[in-house]
Protein backbone atom coordinates (compact mmCIF):
# COMPACT_ATOMS: atom_id res chain seq x y z
CA UNK A 1 0.00 0.00 0.00
CA UNK A 2 1.34 3.34 -0.78
CA UNK A 3 1.89 5.14 2.41
CA UNK A 4 2.11 9.15 1.87
CA UNK A 5 3.43 11.65 4.68
CA UNK A 6 2.13 15.53 5.06
CA UNK A 7 5.43 17.62 4.72
CA UNK A 8 6.22 21.55 4.49
CA UNK A 9 9.01 22.27 2.57
CA UNK A 10 9.92 24.45 -0.54
CA UNK A 11 9.35 22.97 -4.06
CA UNK A 12 12.55 22.75 -5.07
CA UNK A 13 13.33 20.44 -2.00
CA UNK A 14 10.30 18.92 -2.96
CA UNK A 15 11.73 18.42 -6.52
CA UNK A 16 15.24 17.13 -4.91
CA UNK A 17 13.35 14.71 -3.08
CA UNK A 18 11.49 13.27 -6.84
CA UNK A 19 14.53 12.98 -8.33
CA UNK A 20 16.18 11.15 -5.24
CA UNK A 21 13.24 8.74 -5.03
CA UNK A 22 13.55 8.65 -9.32
CA UNK A 23 17.63 7.60 -9.03
CA UNK A 24 18.55 8.96 -11.51
CA UNK A 25 22.19 7.32 -12.56
CA UNK A 26 23.75 10.16 -13.12
CA UNK A 27 22.98 14.52 -12.53
CA UNK A 28 25.12 17.35 -13.96
CA UNK A 29 24.01 20.37 -13.18
CA UNK A 30 25.44 24.07 -12.31
CA UNK A 31 24.04 26.29 -10.04
CA UNK A 32 21.55 29.25 -10.77
CA UNK A 33 19.07 31.30 -9.11
CA UNK A 34 16.63 30.23 -8.23
CA UNK A 35 17.24 26.59 -9.55
CA UNK A 36 20.34 26.11 -6.89
CA UNK A 37 18.51 24.40 -4.09
CA UNK A 38 17.46 21.60 -6.45
CA UNK A 39 20.85 20.45 -7.13
CA UNK A 40 22.17 21.85 -3.91
CA UNK A 41 19.99 19.25 -1.95
CA UNK A 42 20.18 16.97 -4.58
CA UNK A 43 24.22 16.89 -3.92
CA UNK A 44 23.03 16.67 -0.29
CA UNK A 45 21.33 13.26 -0.75
CA UNK A 46 24.26 11.69 -2.63
CA UNK A 47 27.04 12.91 -0.07
CA UNK A 48 25.17 11.17 2.48
CA UNK A 49 24.86 8.05 0.40
CA UNK A 50 21.35 7.99 0.53
CA UNK A 51 21.04 7.85 -3.25
CA UNK A 52 23.93 6.56 -5.57
CA UNK A 53 23.91 8.89 -8.60
CA UNK A 54 27.37 10.10 -10.32
CA UNK A 55 27.15 13.80 -9.61
CA UNK A 56 28.83 15.53 -12.18
CA UNK A 57 30.22 19.03 -11.58
CA UNK A 58 30.74 21.50 -14.60
CA UNK A 59 31.49 24.54 -15.36
CA UNK A 60 28.73 25.62 -17.06
CA UNK A 61 24.73 24.51 -18.34
CA UNK A 62 26.47 24.17 -21.62
CA UNK A 63 28.29 21.65 -20.19
CA UNK A 64 25.62 19.84 -17.73
CA UNK A 65 23.60 19.33 -20.70
CA UNK A 66 26.52 18.21 -22.84
CA UNK A 67 27.39 15.85 -20.19
CA UNK A 68 23.38 14.73 -19.24
CA UNK A 69 23.31 13.71 -23.39
CA UNK A 70 26.76 12.07 -22.92
CA UNK A 71 25.98 9.80 -20.25
CA UNK A 72 22.14 9.39 -21.26
CA UNK A 73 23.37 7.86 -24.90
CA UNK A 74 25.48 5.81 -22.64
CA UNK A 75 22.64 4.24 -21.31
CA UNK A 76 22.01 6.24 -17.84
CA UNK A 77 18.87 7.44 -16.17
CA UNK A 78 19.90 11.18 -16.48
CA UNK A 79 18.87 14.06 -14.51
CA UNK A 80 19.59 17.79 -14.03
CA UNK A 81 17.93 21.62 -13.16
CA UNK A 82 18.26 24.86 -14.51
CA UNK A 83 16.65 28.22 -14.95
CA UNK A 84 16.83 31.48 -16.85
CA UNK A 85 20.08 32.36 -18.41
CA UNK A 86 21.01 28.82 -17.62
CA UNK A 87 18.50 27.61 -19.96
CA UNK A 88 19.28 29.92 -22.81
CA UNK A 89 22.70 28.72 -22.74
CA UNK A 90 21.62 25.13 -22.90
CA UNK A 91 19.42 25.95 -25.93
CA UNK A 92 21.45 24.70 -28.65
CA UNK A 93 22.20 20.78 -26.42
CA UNK A 94 17.84 20.87 -25.85
CA UNK A 95 18.20 20.24 -29.25
CA UNK A 96 20.45 17.86 -29.86
CA UNK A 97 18.73 15.81 -26.35
CA UNK A 98 15.68 15.56 -28.12
CA UNK A 99 16.78 15.07 -31.90
CA UNK A 100 18.84 11.89 -30.21
CA UNK A 101 15.83 10.99 -28.67
CA UNK A 102 17.08 10.51 -25.34
CA UNK A 103 14.88 10.74 -22.08
CA UNK A 104 16.85 13.14 -19.71
CA UNK A 105 14.38 14.89 -16.89
CA UNK A 106 15.08 18.52 -16.18
CA UNK A 107 13.84 20.47 -13.98
CA UNK A 108 13.68 24.57 -14.68
CA UNK A 109 12.61 27.21 -12.12
CA UNK A 110 10.67 29.40 -14.63
CA UNK A 111 12.83 32.68 -14.29
CA UNK A 112 12.83 36.12 -16.82
CA UNK A 113 15.87 36.75 -18.90
CA UNK A 114 18.28 39.55 -18.53
CA UNK A 115 18.70 42.48 -19.88
CA UNK A 116 17.92 44.23 -17.79
CA UNK A 117 18.91 41.43 -15.05
CA UNK A 118 16.52 40.31 -12.88
CA UNK A 119 16.63 36.90 -11.11
CA UNK A 120 12.35 36.57 -10.45
CA UNK A 121 9.48 34.75 -12.09
CA UNK A 122 8.28 34.96 -15.35
CA UNK A 123 8.14 32.18 -18.21
CA UNK A 124 10.40 34.03 -20.59
CA UNK A 125 12.92 31.42 -20.36
CA UNK A 126 10.69 28.02 -20.88
CA UNK A 127 8.56 29.56 -23.41
CA UNK A 128 11.87 30.22 -25.48
CA UNK A 129 12.51 26.64 -25.33
CA UNK A 130 9.02 25.50 -26.17
CA UNK A 131 10.07 24.58 -29.76
CA UNK A 132 13.28 22.51 -28.44
CA UNK A 133 11.47 18.96 -28.72
CA UNK A 134 10.96 18.58 -25.26
CA UNK A 135 7.94 17.67 -23.43
CA UNK A 136 7.10 20.49 -21.09
CA UNK A 137 5.31 19.90 -17.88
CA UNK A 138 4.31 23.33 -15.49
CA UNK A 139 3.49 23.02 -11.89
CA UNK A 140 1.11 25.56 -9.86
CA UNK A 141 2.52 24.05 -6.82
CA UNK A 142 5.23 22.63 -4.56
CA UNK A 143 2.85 19.65 -4.80
CA UNK A 144 2.46 19.20 -8.38
CA UNK A 145 6.21 20.58 -8.47
CA UNK A 146 7.20 16.90 -6.92
CA UNK A 147 4.34 14.80 -9.09
CA UNK A 148 4.94 16.28 -12.14
CA UNK A 149 9.06 15.43 -11.61
CA UNK A 150 8.06 11.77 -10.54
CA UNK A 151 5.19 11.27 -13.84
CA UNK A 152 8.18 12.64 -15.98
CA UNK A 153 10.68 9.64 -16.06
CA UNK A 154 7.64 7.48 -16.79
CA UNK A 155 6.64 9.70 -19.56
CA UNK A 156 10.17 10.40 -20.88
CA UNK A 157 11.04 6.25 -21.12
CA UNK A 158 8.46 5.36 -22.57
CA UNK A 159 9.23 3.40 -25.38
CA UNK A 160 6.42 4.98 -27.21
CA UNK A 161 7.89 8.33 -26.20
CA UNK A 162 11.83 8.70 -25.87
CA UNK A 163 11.91 12.36 -25.91
CA UNK A 164 13.16 14.35 -22.82
CA UNK A 165 10.78 16.41 -20.18
CA UNK A 166 11.15 19.26 -18.77
CA UNK A 167 9.23 19.57 -15.55
CA UNK A 168 8.80 23.65 -14.64
CA UNK A 169 8.06 25.33 -11.55
CA UNK A 170 7.67 28.86 -10.93
CA UNK A 171 10.61 31.00 -9.75
CA UNK A 172 10.67 32.06 -5.76
CA UNK A 173 6.72 31.76 -6.19
CA UNK A 174 7.06 27.93 -5.67
CA UNK A 175 10.85 27.59 -5.63
CA UNK A 176 11.37 28.81 -2.29
CA UNK A 177 7.70 29.50 -0.96
CA UNK A 178 7.37 26.87 1.85
CA UNK A 179 4.30 24.61 1.03
CA UNK A 180 1.91 22.04 2.52
CA UNK A 181 2.79 18.72 0.43
CA UNK A 182 1.93 14.75 0.40
CA UNK A 183 5.28 12.68 -0.15
CA UNK A 184 4.89 9.22 -1.36
CA UNK A 185 7.04 7.00 0.28
CA UNK A 186 10.08 5.68 -1.11
CA UNK A 187 9.16 1.95 -2.77
CA UNK A 188 6.54 3.11 -3.74
CA UNK A 189 7.85 5.49 -6.71
CA UNK A 190 10.76 3.39 -6.90
CA UNK A 191 8.01 0.87 -8.07
CA UNK A 192 6.08 3.59 -10.26
CA UNK A 193 8.89 4.54 -11.61
CA UNK A 194 10.31 1.24 -12.27
CA UNK A 195 14.21 0.04 -14.29
CA UNK A 196 15.43 2.41 -17.30
CA UNK A 197 16.25 0.08 -19.98
CA UNK A 198 18.51 1.71 -22.59
CA UNK A 199 17.33 1.04 -26.29
CA UNK A 200 20.71 1.80 -27.81
CA UNK A 201 23.38 2.22 -25.08
CA UNK A 202 26.87 3.44 -26.18
CA UNK A 203 28.05 1.09 -23.21
CA UNK A 204 27.04 -1.72 -24.25
CA UNK A 205 30.16 -4.13 -25.16
CA UNK A 206 27.70 -6.39 -26.90
CA UNK A 207 26.61 -4.16 -29.22
CA UNK A 208 27.99 -1.18 -30.83
CA UNK A 209 26.35 2.09 -31.84
CA UNK A 210 26.91 4.99 -32.84
CA UNK A 211 24.99 8.09 -31.97
CA UNK A 212 25.10 11.43 -33.13
CA UNK A 213 25.56 10.92 -36.96
CA UNK A 214 25.31 12.86 -39.25
CA UNK A 215 22.32 12.77 -41.74
CA UNK A 216 22.92 15.64 -44.13
CA UNK A 217 22.39 16.90 -47.46
CA UNK A 218 20.05 14.62 -49.15
CA UNK A 219 20.08 12.67 -46.09
CA UNK A 220 17.29 11.70 -43.76
CA UNK A 221 16.79 14.76 -41.44
CA UNK A 222 13.47 15.55 -42.64
CA UNK A 223 12.61 11.83 -42.04
CA UNK A 224 14.08 12.54 -38.26
CA UNK A 225 12.04 15.39 -37.78
CA UNK A 226 8.61 13.71 -38.92
CA UNK A 227 9.87 10.81 -36.34
CA UNK A 228 10.09 13.12 -33.65
CA UNK A 229 6.77 14.88 -34.76
CA UNK A 230 5.30 11.57 -34.53
CA UNK A 231 6.62 10.99 -30.87
CA UNK A 232 5.56 14.06 -29.23
CA UNK A 233 2.23 13.33 -30.63
CA UNK A 234 2.10 9.86 -29.12
CA UNK A 235 3.15 11.40 -25.86
CA UNK A 236 -0.33 13.16 -25.32
CA UNK A 237 -1.61 9.71 -24.56
CA UNK A 238 1.75 8.94 -22.56
CA UNK A 239 0.95 11.68 -20.55
CA UNK A 240 -2.56 10.91 -19.55
CA UNK A 241 -2.36 7.66 -19.11
CA UNK A 242 0.65 8.24 -17.08
CA UNK A 243 -1.05 11.19 -15.26
CA UNK A 244 -3.64 8.86 -14.53
CA UNK A 245 -2.01 5.98 -13.17
CA UNK A 246 -0.12 8.54 -10.69
CA UNK A 247 -3.09 9.85 -10.03
CA UNK A 248 -4.43 6.27 -8.95
CA UNK A 249 -1.60 6.20 -6.47
CA UNK A 250 -1.76 9.54 -4.63
CA UNK A 251 -5.20 10.45 -4.55
CA UNK A 252 -4.38 13.68 -6.65
CA UNK A 253 -5.80 14.88 -9.39
CA UNK A 254 -4.17 15.29 -12.79
CA UNK A 255 -4.90 16.65 -16.15
CA UNK A 256 -3.28 18.81 -19.01
CA UNK A 257 -6.07 21.01 -18.47
CA UNK A 258 -7.16 21.50 -15.47
CA UNK A 259 -10.19 23.80 -14.80
CA UNK A 260 -12.42 25.49 -12.12
CA UNK A 261 -16.07 26.92 -12.88
CA UNK A 262 -16.35 26.01 -16.16
CA UNK A 263 -19.51 23.84 -16.26
CA UNK A 264 -21.42 27.09 -16.43
CA UNK A 265 -18.92 29.70 -17.20
CA UNK A 266 -19.44 32.62 -19.26
CA UNK A 267 -16.20 33.68 -19.28
CA UNK A 268 -12.96 32.44 -18.81
CA UNK A 269 -8.86 33.17 -18.22
CA UNK A 270 -6.51 30.80 -19.29
CA UNK A 271 -3.51 30.68 -16.90
CA UNK A 272 -0.20 28.83 -17.07
CA UNK A 273 2.04 28.47 -13.49
CA UNK A 274 1.46 29.45 -9.80
CA UNK A 275 -1.04 32.46 -10.51
CA UNK A 276 -3.37 29.59 -11.58
CA UNK A 277 -3.96 29.90 -7.64
CA UNK A 278 -4.69 33.59 -7.90
CA UNK A 279 -7.30 33.01 -10.58
CA UNK A 280 -9.18 30.49 -8.85
CA UNK A 281 -9.28 32.61 -5.66
CA UNK A 282 -10.61 35.89 -7.72
CA UNK A 283 -12.80 33.35 -9.31
CA UNK A 284 -14.03 31.80 -6.48
CA UNK A 285 -14.62 35.31 -4.61
CA UNK A 286 -16.50 36.47 -8.14
CA UNK A 287 -18.73 32.87 -8.34
CA UNK A 288 -20.08 33.82 -4.53
CA UNK A 289 -21.47 37.32 -6.03
CA UNK A 290 -23.04 35.39 -8.93
CA UNK A 291 -20.81 35.75 -11.85
CA UNK A 292 -20.06 33.18 -14.00
CA UNK A 293 -16.06 33.23 -14.36
CA UNK A 294 -14.09 30.28 -15.31
CA UNK A 295 -10.29 29.52 -15.17
CA UNK A 296 -8.73 26.71 -17.31
CA UNK A 297 -5.04 26.46 -16.23
CA UNK A 298 -2.17 24.22 -19.00
CA UNK A 299 -0.48 22.31 -17.02
CA UNK A 300 1.41 20.66 -19.99
CA UNK A 301 2.28 22.48 -22.63
CA UNK A 302 4.00 19.98 -24.96
CA UNK A 303 2.29 18.47 -26.21
CA UNK A 304 -0.30 21.17 -26.10
CA UNK A 305 -3.87 20.31 -25.39
CA UNK A 306 -5.54 21.97 -27.99
CA UNK A 307 -8.46 19.14 -27.95
CA UNK A 308 -8.88 19.66 -24.20
CA UNK A 309 -8.70 23.33 -24.13
CA UNK A 310 -11.43 23.30 -26.36
CA UNK A 311 -13.63 21.76 -25.33
CA UNK A 312 -13.11 23.30 -21.79
CA UNK A 313 -13.43 26.85 -23.46
CA UNK A 314 -16.36 25.58 -25.72
CA UNK A 315 -19.50 27.64 -24.34
CA UNK A 316 -18.01 30.84 -23.42
CA UNK A 317 -18.25 34.00 -24.47
CA UNK A 318 -15.06 35.76 -24.04
CA UNK A 319 -11.55 34.55 -22.96
CA UNK A 320 -8.65 35.77 -21.81
CA UNK A 321 -5.05 34.48 -21.47
CA UNK A 322 -2.70 35.28 -19.41
CA UNK A 323 0.65 35.09 -20.56
CA UNK A 324 4.08 35.58 -18.05
CA UNK A 325 6.35 35.32 -21.34
CA UNK A 326 6.90 38.05 -24.00
CA UNK A 327 6.67 36.76 -27.98
CA UNK A 328 7.97 40.17 -29.47
CA UNK A 329 6.19 41.54 -32.42
CA UNK A 330 3.86 38.35 -32.98
CA UNK A 331 0.33 38.90 -32.05
CA UNK A 332 0.36 38.48 -28.34
CA UNK A 333 2.50 35.69 -26.39
CA UNK A 334 3.14 32.37 -26.30
CA UNK A 335 0.01 30.85 -24.37
CA UNK A 336 -2.06 33.29 -26.20
CA UNK A 337 -0.90 32.17 -29.63
CA UNK A 338 -1.97 28.31 -28.53
CA UNK A 339 -4.87 29.16 -27.49
CA UNK A 340 -6.15 31.51 -30.36
CA UNK A 341 -5.03 28.56 -32.65
CA UNK A 342 -6.76 26.09 -30.87
CA UNK A 343 -10.23 28.07 -30.92
CA UNK A 344 -9.79 27.96 -34.60
CA UNK A 345 -11.48 25.02 -34.95
CA UNK A 346 -14.72 26.03 -32.75
CA UNK A 347 -17.66 26.87 -35.13
CA UNK A 348 -18.31 30.27 -32.57
CA UNK A 349 -15.98 32.56 -32.50
CA UNK A 350 -14.83 33.16 -29.40
CA UNK A 351 -13.57 36.67 -28.59
CA UNK A 352 -9.92 36.72 -26.88
CA UNK A 353 -7.66 39.36 -25.17
CA UNK A 354 -3.87 38.55 -24.02
CA UNK A 355 -3.09 40.17 -20.65
CA UNK A 356 0.73 40.04 -20.64
CA UNK A 357 1.31 40.03 -16.91
CA UNK A 358 4.03 39.46 -14.15
CA UNK A 359 7.25 39.57 -15.82
CA UNK A 360 10.80 39.90 -14.15
CA UNK A 361 8.44 39.00 -11.09
CA UNK A 362 5.92 42.05 -11.31
CA UNK A 363 3.53 41.10 -8.70
CA UNK A 364 0.46 39.74 -9.79
CA UNK A 365 -2.26 41.03 -7.26
CA UNK A 366 -5.97 39.38 -7.35
CA UNK A 367 -7.25 43.44 -8.00
CA UNK A 368 -5.47 42.72 -11.92
CA UNK A 369 -6.76 39.29 -12.11
CA UNK A 370 -10.53 40.66 -10.84
CA UNK A 371 -10.25 44.09 -13.65
CA UNK A 372 -9.37 40.68 -16.18
CA UNK A 373 -12.83 39.39 -14.99
CA UNK A 374 -14.20 42.52 -15.90
CA UNK A 375 -13.38 43.28 -19.00
CA UNK A 376 -14.27 39.54 -19.85
CA UNK A 377 -17.93 39.97 -18.42
CA UNK A 378 -18.27 43.77 -20.30
CA UNK A 379 -16.79 41.84 -23.84
CA UNK A 380 -19.54 39.11 -23.22
CA UNK A 381 -21.94 41.61 -22.52
CA UNK A 382 -21.20 43.48 -25.50
CA UNK A 383 -20.42 46.68 -23.96
CA UNK A 384 -16.76 46.80 -24.91
CA UNK A 385 -14.62 45.23 -27.83
CA UNK A 386 -11.68 43.22 -27.07
CA UNK A 387 -8.56 45.30 -26.78
CA UNK A 388 -6.20 42.95 -28.45
CA UNK A 389 -2.41 43.19 -26.17
CA UNK A 390 -2.79 44.49 -22.87
CA UNK A 391 0.44 44.86 -19.86
CA UNK A 392 -1.78 44.29 -17.31
CA UNK A 393 -1.17 46.60 -14.51
CA UNK A 394 1.37 48.26 -15.84
CA UNK A 395 1.61 51.91 -15.24
CA UNK B 1 24.51 -7.98 -36.59
CA UNK B 2 24.83 -7.16 -40.14
CA UNK B 3 22.86 -3.45 -40.57
CA UNK B 4 21.63 -3.65 -44.21
CA UNK B 5 20.91 0.20 -45.57
CA UNK B 6 20.59 -0.98 -49.35
CA UNK B 7 17.02 0.45 -49.08
CA UNK B 8 17.85 3.70 -46.92
CA UNK B 9 16.50 5.89 -49.56
CA UNK B 10 13.20 4.50 -49.28
CA UNK B 11 12.61 4.45 -45.36
CA UNK B 12 10.49 6.24 -43.63
CA UNK B 13 10.35 7.85 -40.51
CA UNK B 14 9.54 5.03 -38.02
CA UNK B 15 11.96 2.76 -39.65
CA UNK B 16 15.05 4.83 -39.42
CA UNK B 17 16.67 3.73 -35.88
CA UNK B 18 15.47 6.20 -33.12
CA UNK B 19 17.41 9.41 -32.99
CA UNK B 20 19.56 8.75 -35.84
CA UNK B 21 21.52 5.89 -34.15
CA UNK B 22 23.90 3.96 -36.30
CA UNK B 23 23.13 0.27 -34.76
CA UNK B 24 26.09 -1.60 -36.07
CA UNK B 25 29.91 -0.59 -36.05
CA UNK B 26 32.46 -1.01 -39.31
CA UNK B 27 29.84 0.34 -42.02
CA UNK B 28 31.51 3.97 -42.50
CA UNK B 29 32.76 1.63 -45.58
CA UNK B 30 29.48 1.30 -47.23
CA UNK B 31 29.58 5.00 -47.33
CA UNK B 32 30.43 6.77 -50.39
CA UNK B 33 32.10 10.43 -49.52
CA UNK B 34 34.43 10.89 -52.66
CA UNK B 35 31.47 12.49 -54.53
CA UNK B 36 32.72 15.62 -52.77
CA UNK B 37 36.44 15.24 -54.72
CA UNK B 38 37.12 17.94 -57.52
CA UNK B 39 40.73 16.89 -58.44
CA UNK B 40 41.62 13.26 -57.96
CA UNK B 41 45.57 11.85 -57.20
CA UNK B 42 47.57 10.65 -59.88
CA UNK B 43 50.38 8.61 -58.97
CA UNK B 44 53.82 8.15 -61.40
CA UNK B 45 55.25 4.61 -60.46
CA UNK B 46 58.17 5.37 -61.99
CA UNK B 47 58.99 8.26 -59.33
CA UNK B 48 57.56 6.42 -56.38
CA UNK B 49 60.17 4.76 -53.54
CA UNK B 50 57.50 2.89 -51.72
CA UNK B 51 57.92 5.32 -48.59
CA UNK B 52 54.42 5.24 -47.83
CA UNK B 53 53.68 8.46 -46.33
CA UNK B 54 50.93 8.95 -48.35
CA UNK B 55 49.24 5.94 -47.03
CA UNK B 56 50.69 7.19 -43.55
CA UNK B 57 49.23 10.24 -44.06
CA UNK B 58 45.77 10.08 -46.02
CA UNK B 59 43.14 11.47 -43.79
CA UNK B 60 40.45 9.13 -45.18
CA UNK B 61 42.79 5.64 -45.48
CA UNK B 62 42.06 6.12 -49.55
CA UNK B 63 45.56 4.49 -50.45
CA UNK B 64 45.00 1.39 -51.44
CA UNK B 65 48.29 -0.45 -50.22
CA UNK B 66 49.45 -4.42 -50.63
CA UNK B 67 52.15 -6.08 -49.90
CA UNK B 68 53.70 -3.16 -48.08
CA UNK B 69 53.08 -1.21 -51.70
CA UNK B 70 51.26 1.39 -52.76
CA UNK B 71 49.00 0.14 -55.78
CA UNK B 72 45.49 2.39 -56.12
CA UNK B 73 43.73 5.12 -54.17
CA UNK B 74 40.14 4.23 -53.08
CA UNK B 75 38.62 6.79 -55.24
CA UNK B 76 34.68 5.96 -53.39
CA UNK B 77 36.34 7.86 -50.12
CA UNK B 78 39.20 10.14 -51.42
CA UNK B 79 38.21 13.82 -51.12
CA UNK B 80 40.82 15.13 -53.48
CA UNK B 81 42.31 17.50 -50.26
CA UNK B 82 45.80 16.65 -51.79
CA UNK B 83 47.41 15.62 -48.69
CA UNK B 84 49.10 12.85 -50.33
CA UNK B 85 50.37 15.07 -53.08
CA UNK B 86 51.99 17.68 -50.09
CA UNK B 87 53.55 15.16 -48.39
CA UNK B 88 55.08 12.70 -51.00
CA UNK B 89 58.89 13.56 -50.66
CA UNK B 90 59.64 13.06 -54.55
CA UNK B 91 56.75 14.42 -56.05
CA UNK B 92 55.28 11.12 -57.46
CA UNK B 93 52.08 12.01 -56.70
CA UNK B 94 49.90 15.31 -58.83
CA UNK B 95 46.30 16.82 -58.14
CA UNK B 96 44.44 16.01 -61.66
CA UNK B 97 41.53 17.88 -62.12
CA UNK B 98 38.35 15.56 -61.56
CA UNK B 99 37.54 14.24 -65.01
CA UNK B 100 40.00 15.50 -67.17
CA UNK B 101 41.00 12.84 -68.73
CA UNK B 102 37.68 12.46 -70.02
CA UNK B 103 37.87 12.63 -73.83
CA UNK B 104 34.88 15.37 -74.12
CA UNK B 105 36.96 17.11 -71.32
CA UNK B 106 40.02 17.20 -73.23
Amino acid sequence: MPKQKTIAATGNVLVAEAMRQCAPDMMAAYPITPQTTIVEEFAKFVANGRVHTEYVTVESEHSAMSACIGASAAGARVMTATSSQGLAYMWEELHIASGMRLPIVMANANRALSAPINIHCDHSDIMGARDTGWVILFAETAQEAYDNTIMSVRIAEHPDVLLPVMTTLDGFITTHSIDRAEVMDDETVSAFVGQYVPENALLDPERNVTHGAFAGLGGPYFEFKHSQRLAIERSRDVVKSVGAEWSEISGRPFGMVETFGMEDAEVAIVVIGSTAGNARHVARGLRAQGMKVGVVKVRCFRPFPYAELVQALSGVKAVAVLDRAESFGAEGGPLYLEVRSALYDLATRIPAVDYIYGLGGSDVKTELIERVFNDLADIAAGTAEPAGLVYLGAR
Amino acid sequence: MSWDVSKIGEWKNDEFPRGAVIPDSGNSRDYVTGGWRSERPCRDDAKCTQCLFCWIYCPDSAVNVADEKVTTFNLDHCKGCGVCANICPVDAITMVPEGCELPEVK
